[in-house]
C-alpha cells in the first residue's frame, strides 16, 4: 500500500531500460488436475509450516508468558514490533532454530529472535533474547543463532541492536557453548570487531545481563537500561553472597540507577520497555545516513502471474519435473527475464531480471548439471561480478552428471569452475532451495558453505549428500556385490530391510525443518512470499557498496 | 407618518467598509468585489491575521479584542471609513447592525449606512411600539389580556376575542403553577376554576392574565426588502425552528409543511410590516406559527440575517448585492411577481461547541484543520490554523445546500456535513447529523422545542458500529506507517515471516487489534468479535491525507484520513478524531517533573478572579481561579492537597489553553 507522502529517492531515477525485456510466457494450465494436486500438496506443507511457526510464536508457553508480563515486560516479539518502524516488514531468521533438537526440551526459536528490520529508517539486525524460553539462557543453538545474526550484520554492514534479557549460559550445556571458537565468547569478539569496522552496536538491557551477558551492553557503543527490570552484573546476588557474604538486591547490585548514575555501564535510562525501545530508535536515528546501493523502484511491476501458482507448479514431489522459468516468472518484476545462453547447457537456466527494480542475475536448475551447464554458470557469474549484479540461486539440483562420458568430458573440472566462480563471487548472493539440494550440486549452486548472504528453503525442499533412494541404492548395490563375492544370498526382503532405515534417515535429516533447526539455512519460507523476502533480503545486502571480485584459478 | 421620502438619488458606492468580522465580512467582500466595489476591513487585535483582513483591499486597526472597544466603537469605525475613502458602511449582522445611533452617526459623517433608516431601527427595537405598529398594519400579533376586570365573564369574553386556545396564567404565578390551557370555550370555565384554585393555594392570589396560546410554535421568518422608491417585496420565508439555547442551528427555506395560502399570507403580512415602518434594505420579519398555520408577529430584525443564504438559494438572488444597490439608490432588482421559489435550501451553522449530553458548551481554541466539501456553499471566515476566539461568536462556518425538494436538500446537507472535517475543537456537526436523521425532522415536523422534546433520541448513547472500529484501526495502522520510496523495507508493509503481524490500538477506550493476513486481507477484533476486512484502493492525496476502501460486515465503504501529527481525523462511516500524541510526549509523565503540580486553564479564556495567594494551603477540589470563556464561567480547582507557590495569571488577562495558572510547591 502506498499511503504516505512518497519521498522520491535519488536512486530511482526511473531506469526503464529493463522494461524491454520480454516477460516469460507461462504454459501452466492452472485448471489441470495435476496443478490442483500440486497445489493441494504444497498447501499441506505450507500450512504445516505456519502451524509450527505459530506454535513457536507462543514462546515459552502460557505460564512463562504470564510471569514475564507480570514483571511489566514486553514479549520479545512485541519488543521487535515496537522497535522497528511501525508496520514495516521484519525478516525473521531461523524461526525453527532448535526445533526437535533437544529431545523433550522445547526451545522455541532457539530461545532468541533474530532478524533484519528497519529502525528509524535504517536497516538493522535485531537480536532479542526470549526470556520466556528457559529464562533466555543460551543453548548451543542459541549461540549459533546469535552468531549467525552477527555474521549477517558484519557481511552486510548492518547496525546491531541487542534486546538483552538473558540468564546467560545454559549451565547443563556449558560444554557445548563456552570454550570453542564459535561459542559464547565469539559474541563479544564480534561486537568489538564490528564496532571497529564502524558497524554500530547498541544494547538495550530489558532483563538480566549476568556474567558473560554483562559484556553485551558493556561491549556496545551505546547502551540503554530499563529501570526495575534491567540488570547488569558480572556476578548476581547469589554469587555475591556466596563470594563475599554481601546481601543485596539485583536492582541495587546492577540496576538502571546504578549503571546510569554511578558506574556508567549504561548510557540511557528507560522507565519501561516501551520507553527503552523509543530510546533505542532515537539512538539509531542519530546514526549518520548510509548510501544505499539498491536500485529500488517503488513502482516496479508485480509478476504477471500470481505467486500462489508456484504451489501448483512445484507441488511436493521432487521427482516431478517442471520448467523453473515458471517459478522465476512468479518472482521477478513483470515476469521479465532476459535469458542468457538459452540454448546452451539448458539444465541450468541463467539470465537477468529485476526484483523491485534491483537487477539480479539468476541461476536456476532445470535438471542435472552437465559440463556445459557448469561452464555457462561460471560465465554468467563472471558477468555478474564484473557488473556488480547480485546473484540469486534457485536450487533444485540432484547433482552433476555422472558416467563415463561425463567424466571424460571433464565434468569434474567444469564443475570446479562453477564452484570456483560461486565461491569467489563477492556480489551479494542469495540462495533459495526450491527443491532438492544434493551433493556437489549444493556446492555449485551456492549452498551454505559458499557464504551466500542468505539461504532460504521452501517447505518442499530436501537437503542431503544425496537423495535417500540414491543412498539406499548405493548401499544396496555395495551390499549386493559383497554378498555376491561371498557367494551368499541377497533376498529382496534383506534388500528392503537395508533400504528402509536408510531412506527414512535421509528423509528425516534432509527435511527442511531438520536443516533449519540446525541453522543450515536462515529460514523456511512460504513459496508465495519468495519475492517479498528476496526484495527485502537484497536491500539488506546493498547497504554497502558491492566489492570487486577476484576469482581463483579456473581449471580450463 | 413614516419618513421614507429621502430623495432617491443614485449615489454609486466605490468603496465599502465592512464593520464586522469573520464570515459575514468575507460574504460582503465577495459581492462587493463582484460589483467592482473596493472593500475595507476593520479589525481588532484578535483578528489581525484573520482571513477577512487579508482578503480586504484595505484594513484598519480599531482596537483591542473586546468588542466594546473595537467592533462596537462607532467613532473608530467611522473614522476608519473616512480615512479609507469609503462611501458606505455595511454593518453585517450583530455588533452595530441594529444600532440606530450608529446609523445616524454614519449619516452625519456623510456615509451611507447600509441598512434601514434610523427611525425604522428604533421603531422595531422597541417591542411595545413595534407591536402597535403591526396591529395597526393588520399584521397578526399575539393577543392577550392583563387587566383590572377579573370577572369570569370578562375573562371568557377576552378569551373569545383573543381566540382559542388561550393560556390562563396566574399573575403572581411561576413554575407552571396556576397555569392552564383552555382549548375551546366549552372547557373555559372548568380550566379557569382549576387555575384560580391552584393560584389561590400557591400564591394566595387568583388574579389571572390571558394570552393567546401558541402550541408547538415554529419560528418562521420572512425575508423582506425595501428600496428608496417605496417598493417592497418579500423573498419567501425561512423556518428556523431547530434551536438550542435559543440559537438557531438549522435553517431552511421555504418552511416545510406549509400551505401555499399561508405562505402567501405570511409574505404579504411581512411586506405590510416593512411598509409600515418605511423600511429600506434587507430585513426579516419574525413570526411564531402554530401547527394549524396561524402566525403572529414577533419582531423585525433590521439587518441581513445569518441565515440569508437559504433565501438566496431558493430565489437565485444575491441579497448583499441587493443591499448595495438599494444603498446606491437603485430600485429593487425584481418585482414580487418575478421572485421565484425554487426547490429547497438548508443551512447548518457549524459551531465550535461540545454537544455531548445536550450541554452545548461553546469552546474556543485553535482549529488545527478545516476542510469543507466543494459541492456545498460554505460561508466561513477561517482556514486551518485559525483561532476561534473567546471574544466572539464560536460559529466556524455555514454550510448551505440546495436541492429540488426538501428530501434532496436534506440528503445533500447530510452528505456535506459528513465531509466537513474540523480538527482541534469539538463541533456540533455530529449533533446536527443526528437531527437530520430524526424521522420527525425528515417529516418536516419542526418547532422550537424540537431538540428538548427529542432529547432522548438525539442524545442517545448509541453503540458504535463495528465499521467505525474497523476503519479507525486501519487508519491508525496506516497512519503509523513511515513509508517512503527509499527501499523495499520502507515500501512494503505488514510483513512478517510466516506470521501475520498484529497491532493493537486504543480506540474509544477499547483495545482494538488488527491482524494483517496479507496486504489487503486483515482481521479487526475487539470485545471478542472479529471482522474479516478487505482493504483496497489506498491512495494518498496531496494535502497529506490518505484514503482507502474497506469491506467488512457485509458493507463496502471509503474512508478518508487526515493525519495532523498529534491527531488523526477519520472520516468514513463515522467522523472521529483520535489523539495520537508524539511518541516522546507519551513518556513525559514517566520522567516526573513539575507538570502535574499545577492547575492549568482547560480552555482559552479571561481570568476573572484569583481566589488564592502564594503560600496558601489548598485542599483537593478547592476553587483557585475563576475564568470566563465564551461567556461561560469556569472554576479552576486544586488537583491535589498542596501549597500555592506562584500565581501565574492575572485578573483581567487572557490565558491560552493549558496555561499554568497556579503553581504548587
Amino acid at each position: 500500500p502506498n499511503c504516505s507522502v512518497q519521498v522520491r529517492n535519488h536512486h530511482c531515477s526511473a531506469d526503464k531500460s529493463t522494461l524491454q525485456w520480454a516477460p516469460i510466457k507461462t504454459s501452466i494450465d492452472n485448471s489441470s488436475d495435476d496443478f490442483a494436486a500440486n497445489t493441494a500438496e504444497m498447501k499441506v506443507l505450507v500450512e504445516d509450516l505456519k502451524a509450527k511457526i505459530s506454535k513457536i510464536e507462543q514462546a515459552g508457553g502460557e505460564k512463562a508468558v504470564k510471569l514475564h508480563r507480570s514483571r511489566g515486560k514486553m514479549l520479545a516479539r512485541e519488543r521487535i514490533d515496537g522497535i522497528v518502524d511501525a508496520g514495516s516488514p521484519f525478516i525473521e531468521f531461523s524461526q525453527l532454530a532448535g526445533y526437535e533438537m533437544y529431545g523433550k526440551e522445547e526451545v522455541p526459536s532457539g530461545g532468541i529472535l533474530t532478524g533484519v528490520g528497519i529502525v528509524s529508517g535504517r536497516v538493522c539486525v535485531i537480536v532479542a533474547n526470549d526470556a520466556t524460553v528457559k529464562g533466555g539462557t543460551y543453548y548451543p543453538i542459541t549461540v549459533k543463532k546469535h552468531l549467525r545474526a552477527q555474521e549477517i550484520a558484519r557481511e552486510n554492514k548492518l547496525p546491531c541492536i541487542y534486546l538483552v534479557d538473558s540468564g546467560g549460559a545454559n549451565l547443563p550445556r556449558q560444554a557445548d557453548i563456552f570454550a570453542d571458537s564459535q561459542h559464547f565468547g565469539r559474541i563479544f569478539y564480534n561486537q568489538a570487531t564490528m564496532s571497529s569496522e564502524g558497524i554500530p552496536q547498541l544494547a538495550v538491557v530489558m532483563g538480566s545481563c549476568t556474567a558473560g551477558g554483562a559484556y553485551v551492553p558493556a561491549m556496545s557503543d551505546q547502551a540503554i537500561i530499563v529501570k526495575g527490570t534491567g540488570t547488569v552484573f558480572l556476578g548476581g546476588p547469589p554469587l555475591v553472597k556466596a563470594a563475599t557474604g554481601e546481601e543485596i538486591s539485583a536492582e541495587e547490585l546492577g540496576g538502571a540507577d546504578l549503571h546510569c548514575g554511578e558506574s556508567g555501564v549504561t548510557d540511557y535510562y528507560a522507565h519501561n520497555d516501551k520507553h527503552a525501545l523509543y530510546l533505542a530508535r532515537s539512538c539509531i536515528a542519530g546514526l549518520p545516513p548510509v548510501e544505499e546501493h539498491m536500485t529500488f523502484n517503488p513502482n516496479a511491476d508485480e509478476p504477471l502471474y500470481p505467486a500462489e501458482e508456484i504451489y501448483g507448479i512445484v507441488g511436493s514431489n521432487l521427482k516431478k519435473t517442471y520448467d523453473v522459468r515458471e517459478v522465476i516468472a512468479r518472482i521477478v518484476d513483470g515476469s521479465r527475464f532476459h535469458e542468457f545462453k538459452e540454448r546452451y547447457g539448458e539444465t541450468l537456466v541463467t539470465g537477468f531480471a529485476t526484483i523491485y527494480g534491483q537487477r539480479v542475475g539468476i541461476l536456476a536448475n532445470n535438471g542435472v548439471l552437465f559440463a556445459e551447464s557448469a561452464m555457462k554458470g561460471s560465465h554468467f557469474i563472471e558477468l555478474c561480478c564484473q557488473r556488480k549484479i547480485p546473484l540469486l540461486f534457485l536450487q533444485n539440483i540432484t547433482g552433476f552428471m555422472v558416467g563415463r562420458d561425463a567424466e571424460a568430458g571433464g565434468i569434474a573440472k567444469h564443475g570446479a569452475k562453477l564452484v570456483t566462480a560461486v565461491a569467489c563471487a563477492k556480489v551479494p548472493k542469495i540462495t533459495v532451495l526450491v527443491g532438492g539440494s544434493y551433493g556437489a550440486g549444493n556446492y555449485g549452486m551456492c549452498g551454505r558453505g559458499y557464504s551466500p548472504r542468505y539461504v532460504f528453503m521452501w517447505p518442499n525442499s530436501r537437503i542431503s549428500v544425496m537423495g535417500g533412494e540414491q543412498a539406499a541404492n548405493v548401499l544396496s548395490t555395495v551390499q549386493k556385490e559383497k554378498k555376491k563375492r561371498e557367494g551368499a544370498d541377497w533376498t529382496d526382503q534383506q534388500d528392503l530391510e537395508l533400504r528402509k532405515p536408510v531412506e527414512e534417515k535421509f528423509e528425516k535429516e534432509g527435511h527442511p525443518y531438520f536443516a533449519s533447526a540446525r541453522l543450515w539455512d536462515d529460514g523456511v519460507i512460504d513459496p508465495k512470499d519468495t519475492r517479498k523476502v528476496l526484495g527485502l533480503a537484497f536491500q539488506s545486502t546493498l547497504q554497502k557498496p558491492i566489492p570487486e571480485t577476484k576469482f581463483g584459478v579456473f581449471r580450463m | 407618518k413614516r419618513c421614507a421620502s429621502t430623495a432617491p438619488l443614485i449615489r454609486p458606492i466605490q468603496r465599502v467598509l465592512v464593520a464586522n468580522r469573520g464570515e459575514i465580512a468575507i460574504r460582503v467582500q465577495n459581492t462587493a468585489r463582484k460589483m467592482g466595489i473596493e472593500t475595507v476591513a476593520v479589525f481588532s487585535d484578535a483578528d489581525r491575521n484573520s482571513l477577512f483582513v487579508k482578503k480586504a483591499d484595505k484594513a484598519y486597526h480599531i482596537g483591542p479584542p473586546l468588542a466594546a472597544e473595537s467592533y462596537l466603537n462607532m467613532d473608530k469605525i467611522i473614522n476608519s471609513a473616512l480615512r479609507s475613502g469609503a462611501q458606505a458602511i455595511h454593518p453585517g449582522y450583530g455588533f452595530l447592525s441594529e444600532n440606530a445611533g450608529f446609523a445616524e452617526k454614519c449619516a452625519q459623517a456623510g456615509l451611507v449606512f447600509i441598512g434601514p433608516p434610523a427611525q425604522a431601527i428604533r421603531d422595531m427595537g422597541a417591542k411595545n411600539v413595534s407591536k402597535q405598529i403591526m396591529e395597526d398594519a393588520k399584521v397578526p400579533v399575539v393577543k392577550g389580556f392583563h387587566g383590572e376586570d377579573q370577572s369570569d365573564a370578562n375573562l371568557k369574553k377576552k378569551s373569545a376575542e383573543i381566540g382559542y386556545p388561550v393560556m390562563l396564567k396566574a399573575v403572581y404565578g411561576g413554575g407552571g403553577k396556576g397555569m392552564r390551557i383552555a382549548w375551546n370555550e366549552a372547557e373555559f370555565e372548568e380550566k379557569l376554576a382549576s387555575a384560580r384554585n391552584e393560584a389561590k393555594k400557591s400564591f394566595g392570589n387568583d388574579e389571572m392574565l390571558v394570552e393567546k396560546f401558541v402550541e408547538k410554535p415554529r419560528h418562521v421568518e420572512v425575508q423582506v426588502f425595501g428600496d428608496h422608491h417605496g417598493n417592497y417585496v418579500h423573498l419567501w420565508e425561512r423556518d428556523c425552528s431547530v434551536q438550542r439555547r435559543h440559537q438557531k442551528i438549522i435553517e431552511e427555506a421555504p418552511a416545510p409543511n406549509m400551505e401555499h395560502d399561508t405562505r402567501v399570507k405570511l409574505g404579504e403580512s411581512a411586506v405590510r410590516a416593512a411598509a409600515a415602518v418605511g423600511y429600506v434594505g434587507a430585513g426579516t420579519v419574525e413570526f411564531i406559527m402554530d401547527p394549524r398555520g396561524e402566525f403572529y408577529f414577533m419582531e423585525m430584525n433590521t439587518r441581513l440575517q445569518v441565515e440569508h443564504p437559504v433565501s438566496e438559494a431558493i430565489t437565485g438572488t444575491d441579497l448583499v448585492e441587493w443591499q448595495l444597490r438599494v444603498a446606491q439608490g437603485e430600485k429593487l432588482p425584481l418585482k414580487q411577481s418575478e421572485i421565484p421559489l425554487n426547490g429547497h435550501a438548508f443551512e447548518c451553522r457549524v459551531y465550535a461547541e461540545d454537544t455531548r449530553k445536550g450541554a452545548f458548551m461553546p469552546t474556543a481554541g485553535r482549529l488545527n484543520y478545516v476542510d469543507f466539501p466543494e459541492d456545498a456553499r460554505i460561508d466561513t471566515g477561517v482556514v486551518s490554523g485559525d483561532e476561534v476566539s473567546i471574544h466572539y461568536d464560536p460559529m466556524i462556518a455555514k454550510v448551505v445546500v440546495w436541492g429540488q425538494d426538501r428530501a434532496v436538500a436534506a440528503a445533500k446537507l447530510e452528505s456535506a456535513l459528513a465531509r466537513t472535517r474540523i480538527s482541534g475543537l469539538p463541533t456540533n456537526i455530529d449533533f446536527v447529523r443526528r437531527v437530520l436523521a430524526h424521522p420527525e425532522f425528515a417529516a418536516g415536523n419542526v418547532y422550537t422545542d424540537f431538540i428538548p422534546d427529542h432529547q432522548k433520541e438525539l442524545f442517545a448513547e448509541s453503540e458504535t458500529p463495528a465499521e467505525i472500529y474497523v476503519e479507525s484501526a486501519v487508519a491508525h495502522a496506516l497512519a503509523a506507517l513511515q513509508k517512503s520510496d527509499a527501499g523495499v523495507f520502507q515500501n512494503l508493509s505488514f510483513f512478517r515471516m510466516n506470521l501475520s503481524p498484529k497491532y493493537i490500538f486504543k480506540i474509544d477506550g477499547k483495545d482494538v487489534s488488527i491482524r494483517f493476513d496479507s496486504d489487503s486481507r486483515l482481521t479487526v477484533s475487539y470485545d471478542g468479535n472479529s471482522y474479516e476486512t478487505l482493504l483496497n484502493d489506498i491512495e494518498s492525496t496531496t494535502d497529506g491525507s490518505f484514503k482507502f476502501t474497506l469491506e467488512a460486515n457485509g458493507r463496502r465503504w471509503s474512508t478518508v484520513v487526515k493525519n495532523l501529527g498529534n491527531s488523526l481525523m477519520v472520516n468514513g462511516v463515522g467522523q472521529n478524531e483520535y489523539e495520537t500524541p508524539q511518541i516522546h510526549e507519551t513518556f513525559d509523565s514517566l520522567s516526573g517533573g513539575a507538570a502535574s503540580h499545577s492547575a492549568v486553564a482547560p480552555m482559552p479564556g479571561i481570568i476573572e478572579k484569583i481566589l488564592v495567594k502564594p503560600g496558601e494551603q489548598v485542599t483537593t477540589g478547592q476553587a483557585l481561579v475563576v475564568m470566563t470563556a465564551m461567556k461561560m464561567e469556569y472554576i479552576i480547582r486544586a488537583p491535589e492537597d498542596s501549597t500555592v507557590e506562584h500565581i501565574k495569571c492575572q485578573a483581567g488577562k487572557n490565558v491560552p489553553k493549558n496555561a499554568v495558572l497556579v503553581q504548587f510547591a
